[in-house]
This record gives C-alpha cells, sequence and structure tokens, in this order.
C-alpha cells in the first residue's frame, strides 16, 4: 500500500499554481474529494515527491491536460435513477411541450450518456424536432467522446433496464447499432445535441433555458461555489423553467430556494418567481 | 489512547445483525458519531435507515453532502455514493468509480476519515466476504487511529477480519457479542 501522501496545503499550493497558469480554478472544490484524485495520479504516474509533480504540472501543459481529465469525475450512465427519468417523461415534458421551442442544458455532462437519454426521452414524446439539447463539461475529452454517441455493449442489459424502469415502452436496442464491444446510438438522436466545454467555475451563462440539469457535479464544490452556481443557474433559467438535480443533492441552502418549488419528491424543482 | 471522535463501522455480507445489536444495546446518552459503511445490494437502501432507527434511541440519519458530524448521531452512508470526511469534520458524497467493486467503499471512507480524524478515530471492520475496508485499515493504523475486527471466530462469513488480521496489526479483536460493550468503553475513555 502506498503512503505517499499529497498533504493539504500542499494541494492549495498547487491549485493556486493551477489558475495562475492556466486560468482553471479548482480552489473552491470539496476538498477531501480533490485530494483523493490528486493522491491518486500522483501514485498512477509515480512521481518521486510532490516538488515534481508541481514542476510538471506548471511546465507541461499537455500534463495539465491529463489533470483535468483525471481530477474530474466522469462516471455516469444512461437513465441514471429511472424515478427521476419517469417524472420527467410523465410531469414535466407535458408542459415542455406547450412551448414552440425547447431549450435544455446539461451542465456537466461528461460522456454524455444523459444528454441521450434526454433526446430518447424527447423523442418518444414527439418533441426532439423542436428541441435543442446543449451538453457541456469541462473536461474536453470528455466532450469528444459525447459527440461521437459510441458507448460501451457491455453497459446496455443495465441501461436496458433503467429504460424500462423509466416507463420506456419500445425495445431499448433499437436505438443503438451494435458492433463488437461497442454500440453506437442513431443519428437522429444526435441531430439536436450541441457539445461545448463549459466551465462552471468561470464561463457565463450562454443561452436561456427552459430545463437545466445537473446531476452529481455540485457535490463536488464547495457551499460558496455551489452558491455562484445556483445563481448562474437561475440566471440561464427562464421564468417557469426546471432545474434538475443529482439525487443527494439539494436547492435547500442556496441563495435561489425561495423562488423554487420542489415537483414530487425527484430532485427537480421549478422557478416561480424571476430575481427581484 | 487519545479519546475517539469518530467511530467508522465497515461491514459486509453478515455484518447486519452485529451492527443492529450494538445499535440496540447503546444507550441514549452514547457521545461518539457513529457512520456506518455497509455493502448492500440496491433493494435494501432505501429502507436501511428506517430499519436502524426502529433498533435505537439516538437519532439516524442518512449522510448529507456538507453537513457537519452531530456528536450522538448515528449516520448512515446512502446508497451508491461515497462517504469522505472533510477537515472541518463535515461530510462530502463523491460519485466517481467504484472501489473493491463497491460504492460506498470501506477503504474509501476509512482512508478519509482518517485523513481528517487521525489518532481520533476508531475503525471497526465487520464480518465480510470481500477484502474492502483491509487497506483502509492499515492507512488508519499509520494515521495513528484504533483498528478493530470483530473476531472471525464469531463472523458469519470470516474472510473480512481475516484478511485484515494478515494485513495489519489489529489493535482489538472483538468478539461479535462484545461489540457493544467495547464501542461504549471507547466512548468513555
Amino acid at each position: 500500500m502506498d503512503f505517499s501522501v499529497i498533504q493539504y496545503e500542499e494541494m492549495e499550493i498547487l491549485l493556486n499554481d493551477l489558475f495562475t497558469r492556466y486560468g482553471y480554478d479548482f480552489t473552491e472544490y470539496s476538498k477531501a474529494s480533490m485530494q483523493r484524485r490528486i493522491q491518486r495520479l500522483f501514485i498512477v504516474d509515480k512521481f518521486p515527491s510532490f516538488a515534481e509533480f508541481r514542476h510538471r504540472l506548471q511546465n507541461d501543459p499537455q500534463y495539465f491536460r491529463r489533470f483535468v481529465e483525471e481530477i474530474t469525475v466522469n462516471v455516469t450512465e444512461m437513465l441514471r435513477d429511472p424515478a427521476f427519468y419517469r417524472t420527467l417523461r410523465t410531469s414535466i415534458l407535458p408542459i415542455l411541450a406547450t412551448y414552440p421551442f425547447i431549450r435544455i442544458w446539461n451542465a456537466g455532462c461528461s460522456t454524455g450518456e444523459e444528454v441521450y437519454s434526454m433526446a430518447i426521452l424527447l423523442k418518444e414524446a414527439g418533441l426532439l424536432h423542436k428541441s435543442l439539447l446543449y451538453g457541456t463539461d469541462i473536461n474536453p475529452l470528455v466532450i469528444e467522446k459525447a459527440r461521437k454517441g459510441i458507448f460501451p455493449i457491455s453497459q446496455m442489459q443495465k441501461y436496458s433496464e433503467n429504460y424500462i424502469q423509466s416507463g420506456g415502452v419500445k425495445d431499448f436496442s433499437s436505438y443503438y447499432t451494435a458492433n463488437y464491444h461497442l454500440a453506437k446510438f442513431e443519428s437522429s438522436l444526435m441531430e439536436k445535441m450541441i457539445f461545448s466545454t463549459h466551465n462552471l467555475v468561470s464561463d457565463f451563462s450562454f443561452n436561456e433555458f427552459q430545463l437545466i440539469l445537473c446531476r452529481n457535479v455540485l457535490i463536488y464544490f464547495e457551499r460558496e461555489l455551489q452558491s455562484k452556481v445556483f445563481n448562474l443557474f437561475d440566471y440561464s433559467l427562464e421564468n417557469f423553467g426546471y432545474l434538475a438535480l443529482g439525487s443527494k443533492e439539494s436547492l435547500r441552502f442556496s441563495p435561489i430556494a425561495d423562488r423554487y418549488r420542489q415537483i414530487g419528491k425527484e430532485k427537480i424543482w421549478r422557478k416561480v418567481h424571476e430575481a427581484g | 489512547m487519545k479519546p475517539a471522535k469518530l467511530i467508522v463501522i465497515g461491514g459486509s455480507a453478515g455484518s447486519l445483525q452485529v451492527i443492529l445489536n450494538f445499535l440496540a444495546a447503546i444507550p441514549r446518552t452514547f457521545p461518539l458519531p457513529v457512520l456506518i459503511v455497509l455493502h448492500r445490494n440496491n433493494v435494501l437502501e432505501s429502507t436501511l435507515e428506517e430499519l436502524f432507527s426502529s433498533r435505537t434511541l439516538l437519532p439516524v440519519k442518512e449522510v448529507e453532502e456538507k453537513e457537519p458530524i452531530l456528536p450522538g448521531t448515528i449516520y448512515v452512508c446512502p446508497a451508491d455514493y461515497h462517504v469522505l470526511l472533510e477537515k472541518d469534520h463535515s461530510f462530502s458524497l463523491d460519485y466517481s468509480e467504484r472501489v473493491n467493486y463497491s460504492r460506498p467503499s470501506i477503504d474509501v471512507t476509512f482512508r478519509s476519515a482518517a485523513d481528517s480524524f487521525g489518532s481520533a478515530l476508531v475503525a471497526l471492520l465487520l464480518s465480510g466476504g470481500n477484502a474492502d475496508g483491509v487497506e483502509g485499515l492499515e492507512y488508519v493504523k499509520a494515521r495513528g487511529g484504533v483498528v478493530v475486527v470483530q473476531d472471525p471466530a464469531t463472523a458469519d462469513v470470516p474472510f473480512m477480519p481475516q484478511q485484515a488480521m494478515l494485513k495489519n496489526e489489529i489493535d482489538y479483536i472483538v468478539p461479535a457479542e462484545e461489540i457493544p460493550a467495547f464501542l461504549q468503553g471507547l466512548a468513555r475513555s
């Protein structure tokens, strides 16, 4: 077992370096998780000392790119929490259907599985043709993957079960073509998707949406940063738009809480008042 | 021994009954926070908090992110999230890759708790059929914490505590029936 450790103080030095050198600000990320990821990278890449790790990060932009890829969490799945997607189908999409044009932002979408899930729901509701789905993430590598719409075939059984539990009635395999160990999702789903890098810490609002999904991203942010991001979402959401979070995330402690109303038991809130 | 400030209990197959017995035995005045990291299948999850609540006079809470740890409270890891401890003794949740095929992983929580609590941590590993928690105990020990295992002779599935004993120097090996009294003793010391 490896006991080489990046101390908290060292991590803070490192994060300050990266902000100064590259403009990426990780200083308000939750420290315990960040330390674990940094430590793992330090061990996997076999750095003999913190000083050498620091030096490499400061002087090698390619390595910094790897750092961003490795310290951000990219675990996601299709139709994650099927009950959540069932609520989207039954309670949210019928209301979005009344709009002439539907804009949805999936913030921190990683490799895009949830964007494809949403496209499937929209298609089945007959709404995909008048929708636009924006998928953004801080990590350019996962955005490249999301654009391809190719996922491991080994996941399809699980996704198919999620699909049925979410209220899907078609054959889930009709949405992809299997090729050896990969499943390529049909291009009609992708026509309405726009993928781009976007850093929730530093980048601005880029459109107005009726639905913003940001699931299992805010758990990695400290409270103050969470508040900033909630303000960004609030600014980017039309009045009566919806904000959807991960199963253990909440709007409760945010500065925008009093202007939002939760929809049922799921982590979906509706904006009921504009900022004063 | 420095006074304990947090007890983390890790368990897998065969550990549920041991935990329920402990919960039934501890008095309302038990002063320490207890964090329970239990492997379980997805079906059981939502009922675990209720099940535990029905057995103890102490408050039982599913861990919420950024929540400060309170004394005399039993915390349960939410399904499908790793639980980490911050330096300011609040909880963080993490949805990253499984560790030892597990999320929550006992190793992840033991390590993080050791970083935040050092010698004020007591880590207890119970019955189980996998080695999750074994490395974590080693880390707790290296940070000055107290490491305890359920006596494998009294475990339904002895593999997990046995592995821990093979790989680590264990401070206390406690038979299942003595675990409630042992943990209460820690709270008094």
